[in-house]
Formats: C-alpha cells, sequence, structure tokens
C-alpha cells in the first residue's frame, strides 16, 4: 500500500498560529574562487578543452572539394539551398532522417558513457565546463589564485583592482566575440561571411546571431557558471538517473578517510581516517561543493578534487586516491569491512547501450552508403483526375519530380510500360504523343516536369496500373515508378 | 525560534518542507536570490510589454483592443509585408510584361514563375467556376481536356481572360446569342424534339429516323449558320462542336432538348482591371500549360 501524505500546514489541527519559517526563502549567490588544481586530470581537462575549442574554431574554415557551383566547405548547413554537408556525407531536406538517426547515436553515446564513467560529459567536454574553465584561467591570469582573488574582491576599488578588473572583462569579452563570431560561420562559407562581417555585407541574421551568442558565453561562463548546471541544466537530472552504483564517479572513499581530524607530522595514523580535513578538494571545486558529503546533484565529476587529494596525500606521505574514480558499491563494500567485487564494465545497461549503438550506427552506415543519387516522385493529378479529350481518348495528368544528387547532368529517357496504346507528352517539350522521350536533369539540382499520358477509353477498366521508367542513356541506371491511369467509368 | 514541528532530513540535514510523496520528503532549500531578482525583472518586463504592445483584449464597452504607445498591429505588419513582396515581385512581373506569351511558356524559368504565380490567381479567382486544375463542371467548361469554345492558342486565351464572355459593360467581350428556341415561338415544341434527335444523330445516338428526316431542313435554316453543317461548331462565334464526346450541359436528349428550347449562353466577367496585366499572363500561360493549349 502506497501512503501520500500531503501535509500542507505542519502546524493545522494544533492550535496557536503557524510560527514565522526560520529560513529565509532566497539567499544570495555563494561565490566560488576555484583554486588552480595541479596533476594528471588537470592536465587532461587542458587537453580537451584545447581539443575541442580548436575544434570549434577552427572546423568551418576546412575545405573539401566536391564539385563545380557546389560550396566546398567541409561541414556546412546551407540553409539558403536546403542541405547541410558534413566532408563526404551530403543531407538533403529528404534525408532529415539522418540527422535525427545522428542525434539518438549521439545520446545513445551519452547513456553508454555515463553508465561506465558517470557525468564524464559534464566534467570535460560540455561547452558550459569548457568555456568556464576558460575563463577562470583567464581571471586567474588578471586576479591571481584563489586566495588573491577573495582579497581582491574584498578590497575597496584602486588602480589596481580597476586595471585587473577591466582586463578580464576585455578578454572575456574578445573570447565570447570569437566563439560567437565562429558560429555564424558554420551556416555560411566561412571567408565570405567573416569578410562580409566586417565591411556590413553579412546577413542581418549573421549579426543577430553572433551577438547573442557573443553575450550567451560572456554571461553563462563569465558569471553564471555553476548556476547553469545547478538550476537551468536538465542534463544533471537525467544523468542523475542514468547513473548507477556500479558507475564510476568521482567518489571520496569515506571508507579509508573517516574519521577525518587534522594531523600534526609525527603523530600516529592509528585508529583514524586518511583525511586529514585540509579542505583543498572543497577549495579547487568549480561548484563549490564537498566532495566528502557524497553523491551530488551539483557535482559535474571534472575531478579535480583527486588531483588536489593526491597532491596533499603525496606531501604528508600516504597513499594518493582517496578521492579517486570509484563505484559506490565497492566503496559501501570495503566500509562494511569486505573486499569489493571486481569491477564490471560489462553489465545488462551498458551491453544494451552497445547494442542499440551498434545497431543505429549500422543502419546509419548502410544508409549512407545505398543512398539513392538520383530520386524518381510521380505525383498523379487529383483535379482533374482524367479528361476526356474530343477524340474519346482519356488523359491523365501527373507530375514527375527528378532529384539529381550527383554532381553532373544527367539524361534520362522517359518511357511507359504497362498502358496499351498509351502516348504522352511534358508541358514545355513538346512534341505531342511520343513513346519515350529524353530529359536533361542539371546537376545537384530538382526538377518538375508535368506530364500528360494520353490512353484509349476503356470502360471496363476505370483504373490502370503502370510503370514509368526513367533510364539513364549513359550509365543504364534506371527507376521504376508505378502509378495509375484513371478513366471514367 | 524553531518550529517544534520541524522535520529535518536525515541525510542532508536540511529542513524539509514537510510534505512526502512515497515517503520521498521535498527538502525547504531557499531559492537563489537571482531567480526572485529574474522574476521581478520579468514583472517589470511585463508591465512595459503592456504598455508599449497590445495586450489587452476588447472587453465589452472598450470598443477595440489597447493599441499600445508602439502601435504594433500584425495586420499592418502583414499589409506592409504584402506590399514589400509586391514590389519585390515587380522585377519578374515586368519581364513577363516584356516578354510574349510564347516567350514566357518556352523560357524554362520564365515559365516556371509564371505557372507559381498563376496556379494561386487561379485558386483565388478561377477555381470556384472551373474547378481546382480546371477540370471543370455542368456549365463551366474543362480547361484541361482539348475542346475550346472560343479559343486554345495562348493569345486566345488571354484575349478570353481579358474580355471576358457575354461581359455585358465590356466592349471588347466575346459576345454570340444563341436563340431561346422554344421559348421565344420561334419553333414548336415538336420540332424542339425533332432537332435534338438531329443533334443526338452527330454521335449516332439517334433512334427516331423520322425525326432527324424531318429536322433537317430546320437545321439547315436555324443552326447550321452557326454550328456547321455537319455540327462541327464554329469557334469565331463560341459555338460549340456538337459531334465530339464532351458536352458541357450533359449529355442526355432531355439536355439537349432544353439547350434547344432555352438556349444557354453562359457568362465568364472580364478580368481586365481586375487584375494586372503581368496577372492575366500568368494566368494565360498556366490556363494554356492544364493540357489543353493549342
Amino acid at each position: 500500500m502506497t501512503k501520500v501524505t500531503l501535509n500542507l500546514h505542519p502546524s493545522a489541527g494544533k492550535g496557536g498560529p503557524t510560527p514565522p519559517p526560520a529560513k529565509p526563502l532566497y539567499e544570495k549567490r555563494r561565490q566560488i574562487y576555484p583554486k588552480l588544481a595541479h596533476g594528471n586530470f588537470r592536465m587532461v581537462k587542458w587537453v580537451v578543452m584545447a581539443v575541442s575549442l580548436g575544434v570549434y574554431y577552427l572546423i568551418p574554415w576546412l575545405r573539401w572539394n566536391r564539385g563545380e557551383g557546389i560550396p566546398n566547405q567541409a561541414v556546412l548547413a546551407d540553409f539558403g539551398s536546403e542541405k547541410f554537408y558534413f566532408f563526404f556525407i551530403e543531407i538533403w531536406p529528404q534525408d532529415i532522417h539522418y540527422l535525427a538517426g545522428l542525434l539518438i547515436f549521439a545520446s545513445l553515446g551519452l547513456f553508454l558513457v555515463t553508465s561506465l564513467l558517470g557525468r564524464v560529459w559534464c566534467g570535460y567536454t560540455c561547452p558550459q565546463t569548457v568555456w568556464t574553465d576558460l575563463y577562470i584561467w583567464v581571471e586567474r591570469a588578471f586576479e591571481g589564485d584563489r586566495a588573491a582573488r577573495i582579497r581582491l574582491d574584498k578590497a575597496p576599488m584602486s588602480a589596481n583592482k580597476l586595471i585587473r578588473k577591466t582586463g578580464k572583462h576585455v578578454v572575456w569579452l574578445i573570447i565570447a566575440f570569437w566563439t560567437g563570431g565562429a558560429f555564424i560561420l558554420y551556416w555560411h562559407d566561412a571567408p565570405t561571411v567573416a569578410r562580409g562581417w566586417f565591411t556590413g555585407e553579412a546577413p542581418l541574421s549573421a549579426y543577430w546571431f553572433a551577438g547573442i551568442l557573443t553575450l550567451m558565453t560572456y554571461f553563462l561562463a563569465g558569471y553564471l557558471r555553476e548556476q547553469v548546471c545547478t538550476h537551468m541544466c536538465p542534463w544533471p537530472r537525467i544523468q542523475g538517473a542514468l547513473t548507477d552504483e556500479h558507475a564510476l564517479n568521482v567518489t571520496y572513499r569515506y571508507d579509508r578517510g573517516e574519521p577525518r581530524a587534522p594531523h600534526r607530522k609525527g603523530e600516529s595514523w592509528e585508529e583514524r581516517g586518511d583525511c586529514i580535513d585540509c579542505n583543498q578538494c572543497v577549495q579547487v571545486c568549480p561548484v563549490g561543493i564537498d566532495i566528502r558529503d557524497g553523491p551530488q546533484l551539483e557535482c559535474i565529476h571534472c575531478a579535480l578534487c583527486i588531483d588536489a587529494c593526491d597532491q596533499m596525500m603525496t606531501r604528508i606521505g600516504r597513499p594518493t586516491a582517496l578521492i579517486a574514480y570509484d563505484t559506490d558499491v565497492a566503496v559501501a563494500t570495503r566500509a562494511a569491512g569486505q573486499t569489493p567485487p571486481k569491477h564490471r564494465l560489462l553489465r545488462a545497461r551498458t551491453l544494451l547501450y552497445t547494442g542499440l549503438l551498434v545497431i543505429i550506427g549500422a543502419l546509419m552506415v548502410f544508409g549512407l552508403s545505398t543512398k539513392a543519387t538520383f530520386e524518381v516522385n510521380i505525383l498523379k493529378d487529383r483535379s482533374p483526375p482524367f479528361v476526356r479529350l474530343s477524340s474519346g481518348d482519356i488523359r491523365n495528368g501527373y507530375t514527375l519530380k527528378l532529384v539529381n544528387k550527383t554532381t553532373i547532368s544527367r539524361d534520362m529517357t522517359l518511357s511507359i510500360e504497362g498502358l496499351d496504346e498509351a502516348t504522352f507528352r511534358i508541358i514545355g517539350i513538346d512534341p505531342e504523343g511520343v513513346t519515350s522521350l529524353n530529359l536533361q536533369v542539371p546537376p545537384h539540382g530538382v526538377d518538375r516536369y508535368r506530364i500528360l499520358v494520353t490512353a484509349p477509353a476503356n470502360d471496363s477498366d476505370p483504373q490502370t496500373t503502370f510503370t514509368l521508367h526513367i533510364t539513364d542513356t549513359e550509365n543504364g541506371e534506371s527507376h521504376a515508378n508505378r502509378t495509375s491511369f484513371r478513366r471514367p467509368n | 525560534m524553531s518550529d517544534p514541528s520541524e522535520d529535518i532530513d536525515a541525510h542532508s540535514g536540511v529542513e524539509t518542507t514537510g510534505h512526502s510523496w512515497d515517503g520521498i520528503k521535498e527538502l525547504n532549500n531557499p531559492l537563489p536570490r537571482w531567480w526572485l531578482i529574474s522574476w521581478y525583472i520579468s514583472i517589470v518586463w511585463a508591465i512595459g510589454y503592456m504598455i508599449v504592445m497590445p495586450a489587452i483584449p476588447a472587453l465589452p464597452g472598450m470598443g477595440t483592443n489597447t493599441l499600445g504607445v508602439w502601435g504594433q498591429s500584425d495586420r499592418t505588419n502583414v499589409a506592409t509585408a504584402v506590399t514589400e513582396l509586391k514590389t519585390e515581385r515587380q522585377a519578374s512581373s515586368i519581364t513577363l510584361l516584356d516578354a510574349s506569351l510564347e516567350e514566357i511558356e518556352s523560357d524554362r524559368e520564365l515559365q516556371q514563375f509564371a505557372l507559381a504565380m498563376g496556379e494561386s490567381l487561379f485558386g483565388d479567382n478561377c477555381a470556384t467556376c472551373h474547378g481546382a486544375g480546371g477540370r471543370g463542371a455542368k456549365g463551366y467548361p474543362i480547361l484541361a481536356d482539348d475542346i475550346w469554345l472560343w479559343d486554345g492558342t495562348l493569345d486566345g486565351i488571354e484575349t478570353t481572360l481579358r474580355y471576358g464572355i457575354r461581359h455585358d459593360s465590356n466592349d471588347q467581350t466575346r459576345f454570340s446569342m444563341m436563340p431561346r428556341f422554344g421559348r421565344d415561338g420561334i419553333l414548336t415544341s415538336s420540332q424542339v424534339d425533332d432537332l435534338a434527335e438531329y443533334v443526338l444523330n452527330f454521335s449516332d445516338r439517334s433512334h427516331d429516323h423520322a425525326a432527324v428526316t424531318r429536322a433537317a431542313p430546320i437545321w439547315q435554316a436555324q443552326c447550321a449558320s452557326c454550328h456547321g453543317e455537319i455540327g462541327t461548331g464554329d469557334r469565331s462565334v463560341g459555338a460549340p462542336n456538337l459531334t465530339d464526346a464532351e458536352w458541357l450541359y450533359g449529355s442526355e436528349p432531355r439536355d439537349i432538348r432544353e439547350t434547344i428550347y432555352n438556349a444557354r449562353n453562359s457568362h465568364m466577367p472580364a478580368w481586365e482591371g481586375r487584375l494586372d496585366d503581368a496577372s492575366i499572363k500568368a494566368l494565360a500561360v498556366y490556363v494554356h500549360t492544364l493540357g489543353g493549349g493549342e
């Protein structure tokens, strides 16, 4: 039996007025001054930052030759001509399901990584983390490390403070503009729009989006920082549901650390934990939490506390990895005095995610490698469904759409099979009454034709299904499209 | 001053709100202050928005909604956008004006432009009578077949569009008038019956040879001048060909009899003055490509 108690008025029924709440309804934000950490994870984060920012800033400048008259930018979302280019992949509006596939693939990838390694996305690669890290690096360069920044913020305004603060904001704004500017390069030819941006020839949307992205970078990375992760982003909640006690998370090994207490040189380590309460893990934390409180929503698992703790443990001569990537189940087992089981990478959910990733990936590769480069669509006129000509013959109209995704012009022959004594003509390309006709489809283009098919009246056959063949005259590539011919009955 | 009933969460040490769902309790953490400030800013924004933008609908006794100090109006915006679009299209419309109808139809780009324009114009102005895609209806000719009462060439279609058919207030309108043979007493009722048999005979559907023979001199005297000796019609006066498979007002003997007795003489309005020249040209090209163009 489930019992739901919704006690809105704890004092109701007890008599007497409700006492005023002891806590305020809102609180001032606690400013966080993360200290610089030194160690392996810090190094990994610098490398990831350099690579991901490098990719983001430089990719639009990569060229990729696709042939005459087609954009040669390696990665380009070309809204003008409704095409998305990604190196050798070309997505037309009718291929939009590949983008959906890509997003599904990416989310499954995140699920898998989360179930294996917890929130590595948040800790290392999320743009909010990367740019915040970069902005804190700039802040440190101008205002010094944690203690110096706290002092500077408390100090009254002075020439020194003004110069340092101004310098920081100028560099922040330059980075922000660089970020917003790089964003628009993905939607236009990069060299053209970059030049046009400064000569006033770029489209209005380029200025608008560059401005929005500049302000967003400046405020999100400069001011809001961990508030974005804690209060705005849904991902911590989703990741909280995806991680489990078998996932490797940044964990304080309380089995080894407790009971914690300050430690003087020469004192015994017996009957106490390794944690000396030095608070280094708290000082380096970019979200301002204490990892020793256990798994927390705010924690982005950036592993900087591991670096800070390892450094301190080395200095006092104790083993490192008091804070480490570990599983909840392992820590709990050790705390109970037992040997933890071996860490299992292969679990039901990791296997499921891997399986789904392989299936989706295989489908995408199969789809992309067999993607048609020439498409034929035939649409029968609905009004009128047929007309009777003066000779008594019946005529039906069709719209033929030819999509040529190749970079060469195609000569196609049109013919009809399965409709007795049928002749046709194409509006604009006479002559009347032919049984086969050549059409030229321009490279990388879509062409529409109206076809009128005429066949003798036949009261006993109100609807005949026939085939329209479109055949490439050079390589013989053939497309058969079935459609119907209607007659009055 | 703490509440004696205060419930403290054992794990986090944070006071709870006292709400419990399946044993899960809500922690009573304070809201970040910047959230509260954002909320105040949204209130200020909302008030400002109500002042500058139309915000309050027309309540009884108000007559109109509040207009806002900026005078923002979607209606006006749409009107402006339409005007701008017309100006923008002027460039292409001018090409339509300069080019002959044949040039428009043979130039693929001009043709596509004219067809797109013609299709929407047709839907707005013509489809009410002639049906979507020119499928026609009783009394309203099918425009997609190869049968034309007056003229199926590009120029002919343009003329019909421009001046209309039997349009009273247009001097150049296509005009002809079939007499009301029965109603006006030109022929007797039985003569009308005989003539109907004669017309049916053009498509080999008459079963009354005596009537056909009786009607032959009447046909020569009354009908042949417009519909021709052998019923093939005359486009210069809009007289339909009576020997083909298509019947504008129905092919049944009583339909034909009624036409002879009362005459039909349908109308089409002149579009000159109602549509601009470029629109009429686009429509002519569109109708010509529906399938019947000559």
